[in-house]
């Protein structure tokens, strides 16, 4: 005897269409939110993978979690910049910035509720070892001058940022002569200047950190051998993609847990609410049942054709869900990172393999709520069956 | 009395199903009111403020520090009764996993300031007198075992070195929501070391803690400080403690109204699962409410049967929820340790557990009941199973 055909299982659907519609609708929900925290947790990897890059190092204060909290004084800051790893620019200098990072309050321009921005006195090479940065509009500004550059999403949500206008603070008045677009990197929520003249109006001494290119991305681990054990420095040197991935583990925990957390609760409610479709399903078609076992369909393909029943409310759900999450990538988030201290904006960003794992994620739940009923489907005894009326 | 036992006997007759939607509602009650306290515990720092302190720091950013000779102008300001000032000092216990907030601060006065902290009066003299000296919130020191006389080793991050105090006293939150897991030791230790290590750094302070005679002066002292160094190299900005810990929560705002529509959601999808299986109740006693119909029953009986049954079940499940939100949220302050200090469920997360209970119960009942309404007896009684 042949199995059950397919149609059956998505056409029983279709008769009982406002359960079906419920059902769906919850499960839609949970992979909705299965799919926006996965968006969410992949949109701030994405952040930072893009904002490091392998081959570039980052020389901080021994100790210091992030560029903030770091301070490398001129002296060894001139010790780093003559080590033979760091490669040459085309005129023969160090492909190497020195650079100052502080953090200053700034109010948005819509609530005028202040957040922190990073300020980053920048070298000449600061922009070319950054190559995810390209200005958008304006110029970058002069070295000796008090002028600035911000990143776009800066400009768009702070108060002065834009290109034209002008900022205080650091008892001078900056103009702001460029914007740049950094893409979905970090440096997007920051602000640009002249180290120089930044350190002068901070009145900073130091530096916060030491960026530079490799001349051979192999030679990383020589380097910092050298470095860390030379008795002049007090420092540390690290990969920029492990110092921004460094940076965020707080918050990519913190939004891991959480996803975890709501989609285990979350998806317990939608496969209860499967389950109690399905048994209502079995026990509303129990002749049904009893017709098909008399006919010859053997149990097996009863309990087929219930779980593909199941399934298929499952992935009816899966598909709305997605549907809807997929419009949450026009969203940005922008929050401060606990860790550094700054703001950090970052959207959702849907994957093809966030699309592959909701899916997969809502057919097992289907899966998971339609087994039992399934199963009792499948035990169901002939005679007995086909008494029920 | 008799319309009650009704309810309770037609809710139950699906055993399974009813148990599946008590179940769920259980669940979403539960889930509701953890991701509510989640919230509450966001604010918990604002809530726990005081009226009469209010707090300095320099108006670039809190990454600025102001000297120390602020101290003596700031006390001049009329209405001003007690300065303290403190560094955050960020130091690291062993790993950067056990997270601890600490302070180096001025001992006595920063205790003046918070009589909250209660610390036994043999404690706060030997804190006191002690330079190398440390006091730890009771759940901080339940969390690492620390005992009175053991000896704390810090890793430096803003001010690079190791750094030992030794633990002089433990203290105990006057309220509820008193944060308990703090670390302070004396700034003047601190601050000499700093004098040999980075002397560009010493006599410098992070914050300014000031206690206000009078609340209602809280604002005209606040500017009466911040005009006083109006155009110096560290302008100050100056707040009440409740909007300094507010501007922390704004910042990461975003991730509160997250968890708040998260917690709609979950309310959401539950509506769903319960207005199921009220739909499904309802068309399989079609034929049911038509024969009451044909006793002679009202409309308005029919439907509130309906209802009252969708409300039973919602009530039992938000009992359970309610019940289970205890001892979760014990274990998830637990779990969270220091990362989050004060985390109690509020009376108010209750309250609008019960609403929410109330609504899934009502929205849920809303179609059932208009199709049972509506029915036409003839239609009713010819519908078979």
């Amino acid at each position: 005897m042949k199995n059950i055909p397919i149609s059956y299982s998505y056409r029983n659907l279709w008769a009982r269409r406002l359960t079906t519609v419920l059902t769906a609708s919850g499960m839609a929900l949970v992979v909705f939110v299965f799919a926006a925290v996965l968006m969410l947790a992949e949109g701030l990897r994405k952040t930072l993978v893009e904002t490091g890059s392998p081959d570039n190092v980052i020389v901080i204060r021994k100790g210091s979690q992030s560029e903030v909290q770091s301070g490398v004084d001129r002296p060894q800051a001139a010790i780093i910049e003559t080590q033979p790893e760091v490669a040459l620019a085309q005129n023969g200098e160090p492909l190497l910035a020195k650079e100052m990072v502080v953090l200053i309050d700034l109010p948005k321009r819509r609530t005028d509720k202040p957040s922190n921005v990073v300020i980053r006195g920048i070298g000449a090479f600061s922009l070319s070892l950054r190559p995810q940065v390209r200005l958008a509009a304006g110029r970058m500004p002069k070295p000796g001058s008090s002028e600035i550059a911000a990143g776009q999403s800066v400009a768009k949500r702070f108060r002065g940022a834009g290109i034209g206008e002008r900022i205080r603070f650091g008892m001078r008045d900056w103009t702001v002569v460029g914007i740049f677009d950094a893409g979905n990197t970090g440096y997007s929520s920051e602000i640009w200047g002249d180290a120089d003249q930044l350190m002068q109006s901070f009145r900073r001494p130091v530096f916060s950190s030491v960026l530079f290119k490799l001349r051979d991305s192999s030679e990383f681990q020589k380097f910092k051998d050298r470095v860390e054990s030379d008795p002049r420095l007090t420092v540390e040197a690290k990969r920029e993609t492990r110092y921004y991935a460094d940076q965020s583990e707080v918050m990519a925990k913190f939004l891991r847990i959480l996803g975890m957390t709501l989609t285990v609760i979350f998806s317990l409610g939608a496969m209860i609410g499967a389950m109690i479709t399905m048994y209502a399903a079995v026990a509303n078609r129990t002749s049904e049942i009893g017709m098909l076992r008399a006919l010859g369909f053997s149990r097996r393909s009863i309990l087929m054709a219930f779980l593909m029943e199941a399934m298929f409310l499952g992935l009816v759900g899966g598909c709305i869900g997605l549907f809807f999450a997929s419009f949450m990538q026009f969203i940005t988030i922008s929050t401060v990172n606990w860790q550094t201290f700054s703001e950090l904006a970052f959207s959702f960003t849907l994957s093809c393999e966030i699309v592959y794992r909701s899916i997969l994620f809502s057919v097992i739940m289907g899966f998971i709520g339609g087994v039992l009923p399934a199963v009792r489907a499948a035990r169901m005894n002939i005679v007995e069956a086909l008494r029920a009326s | 009395m008799h319309i009650l036992k009704l309810l309770f006997k037609n809710a139950f007759r699906h055993k399974l199903r009813t148990g599946l939607t008590v179940l769920g509602i259980t669940i979403a009650i539960l889930a509701f009111g953890l991701l509510r306290t989640v919230i509450s515990a966001w604010y918990s720092g604002v809530e726990a403020s005081s009226a009469t302190r209010l707090i300095t720091r320099n108006a670039v950013s809190l990454i600025f520090s102001l000297p120390l000779s602020y101290k003596d102008k700031i006390r001049q300001v009329p209405g001003v009764t007690t300065v303290s000032y403190g560094n955050w000092f960020g130091g690291i216990y062993i790993d950067e996993k056990n997270f601890i907030p600490n302070f180096s601060v001025d001992a006595e006065t920063y205790l003046d300031l918070y009589p909250e902290f209660i610390l036994a009066a043999g404690q706060k003299r030997d804190f006191i007198r002690d330079r190398k000296a440390c006091v730890a919130g009771r759940k901080v020191a339940e969390k690492f075992g620390w005992k009175i006389g053991d000896n704390i080793v810090l890793k430096g991050s803003i001010f690079p070195g190791t750094w030992e105090f030794v633990l002089r006293g433990i203290y105990h939150g006057a309220r509820k929501t008193t944060d308990e897991t703090q670390l302070f030791f004396h700034w003047d230790s601190v601050n000499e070391t700093l004098k040999k290590t980075a002397p560009h750094r010493a006599d410098m302070v992070g914050f300014y803690m000031i206690g206000v005679k009078n609340p209602d002066q809280a604002a005209e002292v606040a500017v009466a400080i911040d005009t006083l160094f109006k155009n110096s190299l560290a302008e100050t900005l100056t707040e009440t403690e409740k909007a300094f810990q507010l501007s922390f929560v704004t910042m990461s705002e975003a991730i509160v109204v997250v968890i708040q529509i998260v917690s709609f959601v979950v309310i959401v999808i539950i509506m769903a699962v319960m207005a199921n299986t009220m739909a499904m109740t309802a068309r399989e006693r079609i034929g049911e409410y038509a024969i009451m119909k044909t006793l002679g029953f009202g409309a308005w009986h029919i439907a509130g049967l309906v209802f009252g049954e969708s409300l039973v079940i919602a009530t039992i499940g938000c009992a359970i929820g309610i019940a289970l939100t205890y001892p979760a949220a014990a274990w998830f302050s637990n779990a969270m340790g220091t990362y989050i200090p004060v985390f109690n469920v509020e009376h108010k997360t209750l309250y609008l557990d019960i609403a929410a209970a109330l609504l899934v119960g009502s929205v849920a009942a809303v179609f059932p009941t208009w199709r049972a309404v509506k029915v036409k007896i003839a239609d009713g009684l010819r519908r078979i199973g």
